[in-house]
């Protein structure tokens, strides 16, 4: 029945990866379906085609489809027993090398960057890390170049926080400014941001962590394959990849790159070459 | 349309209502039956195990990339959105919350709908919410079938007199009913 629909957006998609070489054409087209039936609407076009046109001949239009395409609102330490897995699990291996690069894949609007900049303060690791924070939205790397969120949402970033093990105070790291919480330009000091596309782009540093949740998800098989594979020529011997909590590599072409480390977690090691 | 897939949501009251249904559903029962409670955040879904116990289908909690398997009940997982791909797969996301609910019953239908068009049969259960109703309608109108708690005797009203009003053609009944409509489009 929604036949025209379909081969609209699949229309849509190539349009954007041709003309714009953003790839969406194997996100999970579920989500990819519902999040443009959104843009839709809130752009006020009569038609997916209609869409197409405008992302093709009007470069306004580009940057507002993408804030639908890719923006996630995550939280400061979201989901605490990650972030409490590599404080207690994580960290102790971490602390053994002289110099850590850190890769947050698909860093949205930052919340898991500062989370894990305050982590490795907190454990004294952030004057020899360099973090890596890249997104292939240049809007969500902004933000996550400002970090400002606003107040209302301070509340469950301190819970998550505490839950997490944190042994300083969340306040110590941003100041109120209108309603909105402004973190603190001493956080970025070890951070490059970067913009990059797990399905299109290589590998640019050896890391000895990685972590990268809630994007796989977004993926169908063969970026997922196409990601964990960058993730393994990234990771440096027995370096630590992070997934989210509901994703795993069991599906995965490259699985046997990795062990699992803490299961539960969904935190796995680099297996030696 | 032979049957394909059921679809179920529910809110305050999920836990009553959903026992009278899914233990009764019989071991030779050949549909999927995927269901979204509303349900707060947490490692794992704890309806899971609760209805593992009575029930004499397999209870699941849904995985990403995972094929939708016949005679199988799933769980969307706490706190992610639970899709039906077209290649009938499953898929999680964590977009943001729809009517304050993620897992979201809206998300799950209309992608169900999308999926498998008349095949599908969406049931909406007790709730305080809206969440549902949109859900239902898409069902309905991809040529499937839609079914009501009747919310004269659901615990909480709300979220089938919502799916009503959107989905006028929607047919409501009580839990015994709505339990032998389903045995009766999912025997082999």
């Amino acid at each position: 029945m929604s036949r025209v629909e379909d081969i609209e957006i699949e229309l849509l998609l190539e349009a954007l990866y041709r003309r714009y070489h953003y790839d969406f054409r194997h996100y999970s087209r579920a989500s990819i379906k519902r999040r443009l039936r959104q843009a839709l609407k809130q752009l006020d076009y009569p038609s997916f085609s209609a869409l197409q046109d405008g992302v093709l001949h009007d470069p306004a239009v580009l940057p507002q489809l993408l804030d639908y395409l890719t923006v996630q609102v995550s939280e400061m330490f979201r989901d605490p027993t990650y972030w409490r897995a590599l404080r207690e699990k994580v960290i102790p291996h971490l602390r053994t090398y002289p110099s850590l690069k850190v890769w947050i894949a698909g860093c949205s609007g930052g919340e898991e960057l500062y989370s894990f900049v305050i982590l490795f303060r907190e454990e004294g690791l952030e004057a020899r890390t360099l973090f890596y924070a890249t997104d292939i939205n240049p809007e969500a790397l902004a933000s996550a170049g400002r970090g400002v969120y606003s107040l209302e949402r301070i509340k469950a970033f301190t819970a998550n926080h505490q839950e997490a093990g944190g042994k300083s105070s969340l306040s110590d790291y941003y100041s109120a400014d209108y309603g909105n919480a402004v973190f603190d330009q001493s956080l970025r000091d070890r951070v490059v941001f970067s913009d990059h596309s797990l399905v299109t782009d290589a590998v640019f540093a050896e890391m000895q962590m990685i972590s990268c949740r809630n994007v796989l998800i977004y993926f169908d098989r063969q970026f997922q394959d196409r990601a964990t594979g960058l993730f393994r020529d990234a990771l440096s011997r027995k370096g630590f990849l992070g997934l989210g909590s509901k994703e795993s590599l069991r599906f995965s072409a490259h699985a046997d790159a990795f062990s699992p480390f803490v299961p539960d977690e969904k935190i796995y090691q680099r297996r030696d070459a | 349309m032979t049957p394909q897939a059921i679809v179920m949501g529910a809110s305050a009251g999920a836990v009553e209502a959903l026992s009278a249904i899914l233990p009764a559903l019989p071991e030779d029962f050949a549909l999927p039956v995927l269901i979204v409670v509303h349900v707060p955040p947490a490692q794992t879904n704890a309806l899971v195990p609760l209805f593992e116990a009575k029930c004499r289908l397999p209870v699941r909690e849904a995985d990403d990339k995972e094929p939708v398997e016949g005679g199988t009940i799933y769980f969307a997982p706490a706190d992610y959105h639970l899709l039906v791909e077209q290649d009938l797969t499953l898929g999680l996301s964590d977009d943001p919350p729809v009517l304050h609910s993620r897992p979201s019953i809206d998300v799950l239908f209309e992608s169900a709908a999308d999926a498998y068009g008349p095949g599908l049969t969406g049931v909406v259960l007790t709730g305080a919410s809206s969440d549902g109703a949109a859900g239902l309608k898409a069902v309905a109108d991809a040529g499937g079938v839609a079914l009501v708690e009747d919310p004269d005797h659901a615990h909480v009203a709300t979220m089938p007199h919502a799916a009503l009003k959107a989905c006028p053609s929607a047919r409501s009944a009580r839990l015994a009913e709505l339990a032998s409509i389903l045995i009766a489009m999912g025997s082999r």
